[in-house]
């Protein structure tokens, strides 16, 4: 098994005809993702690599059925019309690959979602991939590149920094180690599915044995990575690095800021934390696979 | 995030009907002084900079007289507070305080939603009021389609123990104060203090707000030039880099200066990165080296070549660096070879004279580290190219022993291109394609046709030409890859030339030698 895609899911493109719609369609395509229909205003009627494209997202929905995901290759001020269009459509995942969406197009976007049962990964991330089942999004950058550095295996991977999601399992395939899903939750404040709804997700794939984790500092997605293990939600063993260490601190919060994260958002504050509830965090990036490999050989794997 | 100054956030304040002290802005001490004598009693003069702690580094002061205001202005105006050069200052009528309060509104990414915090004690200290002092502080996440409405304002207040007219003002004012956060798009937006005076009146007396940089390009009433977290003005580089960066949407460039007036020997290295979280860990292999950053780039998200190129020249025109190190992720998804062209288009013109480690890993990884190594005997300094089974640290590593062992090589200068006999020309979304088809009737390989990423030249008679119409390559059918110039002048005869100009560049270049 795997998490929000595999080969399955019948995948929509929204701004197909754009230079990386055209581009990240092909990958898609060729590694295996089900992508069914593409979506441009104003370019109905055509095709992008043999894929028909609509007006709207319900024309695209009437004509070619029902669809899973939508993966947007939008310019950033119009993501928030073309995510609520998917949404209103009835699609349930959303991908929004750009980056520099205002972030309160993102709350609006976030508040649709709730109450239509909806959600989204992104914005600004590389997306999603299951080895040899299916991707949404850029990861792998090619077909062929994408199936020579990642296999399935046990471990999920999640990563609030685009390049590392793909680093992260490359290293770990060299060690022997393949994954269920990759999940890069986006590199903005504010996401869709940050880290705490992801290992939620892994929890529930049985597949899933571990999962690794690349953290930052700033927010408190990892702080509620560690309230959720702390209650119970989130069982498997988790292998974390959290980046940013060197960077200097405290120039970015506010004093609401400080109110608000009362201390949480650092380095230190993360890694403490995560250590506190049974986490194995590494402290040089590339202990992550030996780790991994030693957490696993305790699970018999 | 984009700051706004404090005069700049209470005009916002006041167009919502925020009561703020009487007041203005000087540039000058005269203007001090007669901004004074307008407001007629005690004054307050505060320097205008992005810093927290103004008052402790003697940037907020009291003038009992027109004349001390004058005095105290001059003082301000100029002084340097944590890098930032004091322009203006705000003159403002002083208030007798009788009691603070805080207010803010915040984007809470565990709440996904923005948040409204309200203290019944205010001013300086204010984070340790809300750790120490739970019950003088309240807090409520905003339905972002609903907005704020008076009545949950009103009991935000009175949560804190605040009653009567006040509570009811207080809750005004803070309704007002998230339509401000609302409308202009506030990552973060403060009132600290909210003053009652002596005489029971409500004043705003400080403001700060920082806009979502995301958003800036919806406001250009704000007048913000760079929307970037700046403590300090941007440097010249900084402004150049950022409109390389605003009038070229195809991926990410973020440059940042780290510092300012250094020299050779010192060092500082110019760090170029791509994503995040693999620049961190670049940096971190470079810090624990001992040396500094001078920049901290990043290209990322499939950025063309030309992007790539522009941002390597502005690192390379800070004249103190000691080495170019660039190292991202290891395995990127984007396909490398368009920076290793525009590395390379870069370190050929400004004839890099300081060592070099470049590291591509990724897709396409092979191409690039050979485009480099390729180059690498034209270029004065050594250059050495890695990918993805090289790690950071071994990169940083190599970097340090090419600044050790100092071996810069002695190459004749190239010799002026020359203006070309028979120019073939078109335009690319950012710069100019040259080239000279007298050369191109010499070269063999017509190599710039097969390597043109978007196969859009053609042979016409032998020459390379476009096989599509100039406003399609000029409306970004030709992606600036690079290939015409840098594969032609490996494999070609040298016809292909691509002119990319920097604005302002090359004058901040001499200004920079200068110094």
């Amino acid at each position: 098994m795997s998490i929000l895609i595999d080969e399955t899911k019948r995948v929509l493109v929204q701004g197909i005809t754009g230079r990386e719609g055209m581009a990240r369609t092909r990958l898609m395509k060729e590694y295996g993702t089900n992508v069914v229909a593409g979506c441009t205003p104003g370019r109905g009627g055509g095709d992008v690599e043999g894929i028909p494209v609509y007006d709207t997202v319900l024309e695209a929905w009437e004509e070619a059925g029902p669809l899973d995901v939508s993966v947007l290759y939008i310019p950033a001020p119009l993501v928030k019309s073309a995510a609520l269009e998917a949404i209103d459509a009835g699609v349930k995942l959303l991908v929004i690959i750009p980056d520099r969406v205002p972030i309160y197009d993102v709350l609006v976007i976030i508040k649709a979602a709730k109450k239509a049962g909806a959600r989204f990964v992104g914005p600004n991330t590389l997306g999603v991939l299951s080895p040899d089942k299916g991707v949404l999004g850029m990861i792998g950058g090619r077909a062929a590149s994408a199936r020579s550095w990642f296999f399935p295996g046990p471990v999920g991977v999640t990563s609030r920094s685009g390049g590392i999601t793909s680093a992260m399992a490359y290293y770990l395939a060299q060690e022997g180690i393949g994954a269920t899903t990759l999940v890069h939750v986006g590199g903005d404040a504010v996401v869709g599915l940050p880290h705490p709804e992801v290992v939620k997700l892994f929890e529930a794939d049985p597949d899933t044995k571990a999962v690794v984790m690349f953290g930052e500092i700033g927010t408190s997605q990892e702080e509620q990575v560690a309230d959720l293990m702390q209650a119970g939600e989130f069982t498997k063993p988790l292998i974390a690095f959290i980046g940013g260490k060197a960077a200097k601190s405290g120039t970015r919060f506010s004093h609401a800021g400080a109110i608000i994260e009362g201390g949480r958002g650092t380095h230190e504050g993360k890694v403490e934390r995560l250590r506190e509830v049974g986490a194995v965090v590494v402290d040089s990036f590339g202990d992550i696979p030996k780790a991994t490999k030693e957490v696993l050989a305790k699970l018999g794997l | 995030m984009a700051r706004l100054h404090e005069y700049q956030g209470k005009e916002l304040l006041k167009s919502q009907k925020v009561p703020v002290p009487r007041g203005g802005m000087a540039s000058t001490p005269e203007e001090a002084r007669r901004l004074a004598e307008e407001l007629g009693g005690e004054v307050m003069v505060k320097a205008q900079a992005w810093v927290t702690g103004r008052a402790s580094m003697g940037g907020i002061r009291r003038a009992a007289t027109p004349h001390e205001a004058e005095s105290v202005a001059r003082e301000m105006l100029g002084m340097t507070v944590k890098g930032f050069t004091v322009e203006q200052v705000l003159v403002e009528e002083r208030l007798d305080i009788e009691r603070e309060f805080y207010a803010g509104v915040i984007i809470d990414d565990r709440a996904r939603a923005p948040v409204v915090i309200f203290s019944s004690a205010g001013g300086t200290g204010i984070e340790e009021i809300a750790l120490e002092h739970l019950d003088k502080v309240a807090r409520l996440e905003v339905d972002i389609e609903k907005g704020l409405r008076d009545y949950q304002a009103r009991d935000l207040v009175r949560r804190t123990g605040v009653h009567g007219k006040l509570l009811r003002d207080l809750g005004g004012m803070v309704t007002s104060l998230y339509q401000v956060a609302r409308r202009y798009e506030a990552r973060t937006a403060e009132i600290n203090p909210i003053v009652v005076t002596t005489d029971e009146k409500l004043y705003a007396a400080d403001c700060r707000i920082t806009v979502d940089d995301y958003a800036v390009f919806r406001h250009p009433e704000l007048g913000i030039e760079i929307a970037r977290e700046f403590d300090r003005p941007p440097t010249e580089l900084e402004r150049i880099a950022y409109q390389v960066e605003a009038t070229d949407y195809r991926g990410t460039f973020y440059f940042i200066q780290m510092a300012d007036d250094f020299s050779r020997g010192e060092g500082y290295i110019g760090f170029h990165g791509a994503g995040g979280g693999g620049s961190m860990m670049s940096m971190d292999a470079l810090l624990s080296r001992n040396y500094k950053l001078a920049t901290y780039v990043d290209t990322s998200g499939n950025p063309p070549a030309s992007k790539v190129y522009r941002a390597a020249r502005i690192v390379m025109s800070l004249p103190g660096i000691d080495g170019y190190f660039a190292s991202g992720s290891g395995v990127a998804s984007q396909e490398q070879f368009h920076s290793a062209r525009g590395f390379v288009k870069a370190f050929m013109e400004d004839r890099l004279s300081v060592p070099a480690v470049i590291r591509l890993g990724g897709n396409m990884e092979e191409k690039a580290i050979e485009i480099l190594k390729r180059a690498a005997p034209e270029i004065p300094a050594p250059l050495e190219a890695y990918g993805k089974d090289d790690t950071a640290d071994f990169c940083a590593e190599r970097l340090d022993a090419l600044i050790k062992a100092g071996d810069i090589k002695e190459l004749p200068a190239p010799s002026p291109r020359p203006e070309p006999k028979e120019p073939y020309t078109f335009e690319s979304p950012t710069g100019t394609v040259i080239y000279d088809h007298a050369v191109c009737d010499t070269c063999e390989s017509k190599v710039c046709v097969k390597t043109c990423v978007r196969q859009i030249l053609q042979l016409e008679d032998g020459r390379p030409v476009l096989n599509i119409s100039l406003e399609d390559a000029k409306r970004g059918r030709c992606i600036e890859c690079l290939a015409c110039e840098v594969e032609c002048h490996f494999e070609g005869a040298g016809g292909g030339f691509v002119d990319l100009p920097t604005p302002g560049l090359e004058e901040c270049r001499e200004g920079l030698l200068k110094q």
